[in-house]
């Protein structure tokens, strides 16, 4: 489906409002190969066609939302829609008024194309299996375009279409011993995945060695961007957005009650202007460029999406309730200084499975995974077998902190439940004094 | 105008045969086919501190087609039914089915096919519409206004949310599996809070979600759960932490579901076994060599993968393949029998399994899945379980998981904790969790509630896949005492 289709069928239904009613549209689709890779063999091979249609008709201080799935066909989608409109236009004489309905009356425009310079899926699946050859890959390509896209009868339209390639891979060599890389972007360069696999073939080398059961307890431990990944995915959750905070119960409260701090050196941001996911809301509104969430290591603004800056008082600067391009503001401690400085302690490659274990202190627990070395004077000596960690991020991001590295790495989502994913991170490593380690 | 097809949207197995007999009618020319159509509709209501929220109705239409043709096998999964759709579907499983011939992990001749003919419904007494919008929506609204009972309650929510999956599965040899899948999801949350303290509680049905209609509400007892929720979230605030040490362990059902399904459930799951997980879900401690022999629990352990189970949110005539589902012991008498795998990954491994091939949608592949995993009862009721406890903590509802990526070091937390001195309950404790592993968690089992303490509880939101896929999963167990176990409270 194209504009030219997306704004045609908005503009049939526009045509079927009558009296006074508002209707916003947006499509998300996309058209994307999968494949899921078993020990470097193809396991499942597919194809996706889908798009999706979202409708909230708007009667005076009514709403009601509404989604079908489109088959990108003219008539169908036609038929389709019309007949969620009428099911939305019946719910909407059962609801009351809402309170916090709350959209874009200026009517913004903007379009965003972001192509890419990739081999189809066989081709790329071909050149992967070939050089990844006597290596035990598992893993998942997914390559194509996604879609998504906002029209309104007040007058918005919005266009975000992207293709791109995510391939996400982990190396075994036994049992639980793995490294995790991916090749992710919108320019396939074979020479660079063959780099990759070269580096992840070095690498395993030292996984050859013993690995090691180290007793529970505090340790030094670096957190490679991988695992700061993960930590901030924690706090995404329910940590920044507005409605969490007014009802307190956000992981950040006592950061927010001035009860703990963060380090000073901890700056956290919701950047759109990194230009990956659609800098629109399904509302109609426009993201800022940049919102500061954590400045200075103390909070600074909320994420706010549009019910709750009507229901709390605020602007709207986030489609939803959790960050979509989060940053975390590099450090000073360069990446080729991070064995000596850690000198003897944990490298945690990645973390895996985190939740909270007490969210009022902010209190995480998860395990470690896929690379993850014991360090004694600088010198990796062998894969550590996994550990439990339980652990208050007011330590690690605050009294336990030694340095964040003065590189970042861009992390694209390998994320795919509600289809293929436009989220991303940009982040250093971190450095800590202890991490306690519980089983 | 509409469509013809359109019109006929939500007769829906009418509608999808019709489809697939115009599929069936043009079929692609290969060694087996496939074509699983799936049609899903849904409908939220909810209501947050008085307001009504936005109510959400959303369908879903779309097929998958699977090919095995020229030594290897291919998936194509569109939203375009049309005639033209379809054969476009086809066209790129065929394609990724060649590619698959020369790349593949398997022999296409292992792939399953479904020949079987079946029809499922879930049992359902009171239909969604035999209650009208506006008595739902009044229903929700007293149940959130029972929830506000204190000004330290800070956000209140009840909701109830339908969802209705229509799935027709058709095969080139002559396979017809059509089924219907009915459920209702009630809930009730409250939110309280002093200081820098929240607590949130869970009822109405939240931890107890299920197959069915309307009829869920008279358990689910959106007015009369409301303050006992509001209550005990208040009552958390106050309550201590629930101590760290080494003592006996209460789960109840709707906690034991949580449990059986981490530490047990995903284990067992043949394709992580065979290491197709390896990249995101994970692995298994649980070796192909294990089966038969492997004391997995003490004696009172008893485990079933159970299609037949009214009301049990993965209760089933077949899988997503088409292979008729049926009872099977997982555990019995505490030994390890049988993986949860689907036919591919049995024949793959050299091992037994069950009907599990399953798909969170009709826009995945299936791969093994939990179906209904349960545990069978033993004798007694509660109060025998605690009788039987010198001192220890009872706990229930889950609110934080977290287990390993070989489904063996894990970490629960719940959102309420009763201590247990002896053989009574004493007092209320907050922020209770445990830890253990799964290989010796299960041995230390000694206590397993009769028929009567059984509930039948599940897991909406199951994880899994590459692309990722999330779906159902049944869980019914009784109230379960464990010996031994390194439990923790909240705080720093």
């Amino acid at each position: 489906m194209n504009q030219e289709d997306f704004q045609a069928l908005s503009d049939r239904l526009f045509a079927r409002l009558s009296g006074g009613e508002v209707l916003f549209c947006s499509l998300g689709g996309e058209t994307s190969d999968f494949v899921r890779l078993t020990r470097n063999r193809i396991r499942q091979a597919g194809h996706l066609h889908s798009f999706s249609l979202g409708l909230t008709l708007i009667s005076g201080a009514r709403q009601a939302e509404g989604v079908c799935d489109l088959t990108g066909q003219p008539g169908p989608d036609l038929a389709r829609a019309a007949r969620l409109l009428q099911s939305l236009r019946e719910r909407i004489g059962h609801v009351p008024e809402d309170p916090y309905l709350n959209y874009s009356v200026e009517p913004t425009q903007g379009a965003r194309r972001v192509s890419a310079e990739m081999p189809s899926a066989e081709e790329a699946l071909s050149d992967l299996v070939a050089a990844a050859e006597g290596l035990d890959l598992v893993g998942i390509w997914a390559g194509g375009e996604i879609l998504e896209a906002l029209s309104s009868s007040i007058g918005h339209r919005h266009w975000h279409q992207s293709t791109s390639f995510n391939l996400d891979w982990s190396g075994y060599l036994e049992a639980d011993k793995a490294l995790k890389s991916c090749y992710g972007g919108f320019s396939w360069d074979p020479s660079v995945l063959r780099g990759r696999l070269d580096a992840m073939r070095d690498a395993l080398k030292v996984m050859e060695r013993p690995a090691m059961t180290i007793a529970p307890g505090r340790y030094r431990a670096y957190f490679a961007p991988a695992a700061v990944q993960e930590l901030m995915e924690m706090l995404a959750w329910g940590g920044f957005d507005l409605k969490s905070h007014r009802t307190q119960q956000t992981p950040l409260l006592k950061l927010v009650r001035g009860e703990r701090r963060l380090d000073p050196r901890i700056g956290i941001r919701e950047e759109s202007s990194r230009g990956l996911a659609a800098g629109f809301t399904a509302e109609g509104f426009l993201q800022p460029d940049s919102v500061t969430l954590i400045e200075k290591g103390a909070h600074a603004d909320c994420l706010v999406d549009a019910r709750s800056a009507k229901e709390y008082g605020g602007i709207v600067n986030a489609g939803g309730e959790t960050p979509e391009s989060l940053a975390l503001d590099a450090g000073d401690l360069p990446l080729d200084a991070v064995p000596s400085r850690l000198g003897t302690g944990l490298y945690i490659g990645n973390l895996w499975y985190c939740n909270w274990s007490d969210a009022n202190e902010c209190r995480i627990t998860g395990m470690t995974r896929f690379g993850t070395f014991w360090v004694e004077n600088g010198e990796i000596q062998a894969p550590v077998k996994a550990m439990r960690f339980d652990d208050s991020l007011y330590h690690l991001l605050g009294d336990r902190l030694e340095g964040l590295t003065r590189e970042r790495e861009l992390i694209l989502s390998a994320d795919t439940y509600d289809g293929r994913s436009t989220g991303s991170a940009l982040l250093p490593g971190l450095l800590v004094s202890g991490i306690d380690l519980a089983l | 105008m509409e469509s013809s097809d359109d019109i006929r949207l939500f007769d829906e197995i009418q509608f999808l045969d019709e489809i697939a007999d115009s599929f069936r009618a043009h079929a692609p020319a290969c060694d087996y086919w496939s074509l699983r159509l799936v049609a899903e509709e849904s409908d939220h209501l909810e209501v947050r501190q008085g307001v009504v929220e936005p109510s959400l109705i959303a369908s879903s239409l779309g097929a998958m087609v699977t090919l095995v043709t020229a030594g290897g096998v291919g998936y194509g999964a569109t939203s375009d039914l049309s005639p033209a759709g379809l054969r476009a579907a086809a066209g790129r499983a065929a394609e990724w089915a060649r590619l698959h011939a020369c790349l593949g992990l398997f022999d296409a001749a292992l792939f399953p096919r479904a020949s079987g003919v079946a029809d499922y419904h879930s049992c359902v007494d009171e239909t969604w519409d035999s209650m009208s919008v506006a008595d739902k929506i009044a229903l929700l609204q007293q149940a959130n206004a029972a929830l506000d009972i204190d000004a330290r309650i800070l956000d209140w929510s009840a909701w109830l949310t339908r969802s209705r999956v229509s799935q027709l599965l058709v095969s080139s040899d002559g396979g017809r599996i059509s089924q219907r899948f009915e459920y209702l999801f009630p809930g009730l949350l409250a939110v309280a809070n002093a200081g820098s303290q929240t607590q949130r509680r869970h009822g109405g049905g939240a931890d107890r979600v299920r197959q069915g209609g309307l009829e869920i509400l008279a358990e689910a007892r959106l007015l009369e759960a409301a303050p006992c929720v509001a209550e005990e979230a208040i009552a958390l605030l106050e309550a201590p932490e629930c101590p760290s040490d080494t003592r006996d362990l209460i789960l109840l059902p709707n906690q034991m579901a949580l449990q059986i399904h981490e530490s047990i459930g995903h284990p067992l799951e043949l394709d992580r076994i065979l290491g197709d997980e390896r990249n995101y879900a994970g692995t298994s401690f649980v070796t192909p060599g294990m089966f038969g022999r492997y004391r997995y629990g003490s004696d009172l352990l008893d485990v079933a993968f159970d299609p037949s189970v009214p009301g049990e949110l993965a209760s089933m005539v077949a899988d997503d393949e088409g292979n008729a589902a049926e009872r099977h012991y997982l555990i019995r008498g505490g030994i390890l029998e049988r993986p949860l795998g689907g036919p591919l990954s049995q024949a793959r491994a050299g091992l037994p399994g069950v009907a599990c091939s399953r798909a969170s949608s009709w826009d995945r592949p299936p791969i093994d899945r939990m179906g209904n995993i349960n545990l069978e009862p033993g004798e007694g009721d509660l109060d025998d379980l605690i009788a039987g406890v010198e001192r220890g903590v009872l706990m229930e509802t889950n609110r934080s998981w977290s287990i390993d990526d070989s489904r063996n070091k894990f970490q629960f937390g719940c959102e309420l904790g009763r201590l247990i001195e002896d053989g009574r309950l004493t007092g209320l404790v907050r922020n209770p969790g445990y830890r253990g592993l799964s290989a010796e968690f299960w041995r230390s089992l000694d206590g397993v509630g009769g028929p009567e303490t059984r509930e039948v509880c599940g897991v909406a939101n199951c994880g899994k896949g590459e692309p990722n896929q999330s779906l159902f999963v049944g869980h019914a167990s009784p109230p379960c005492r464990f010996r031994d176990v390194s439990v923790f409270g909240g705080g720093e």
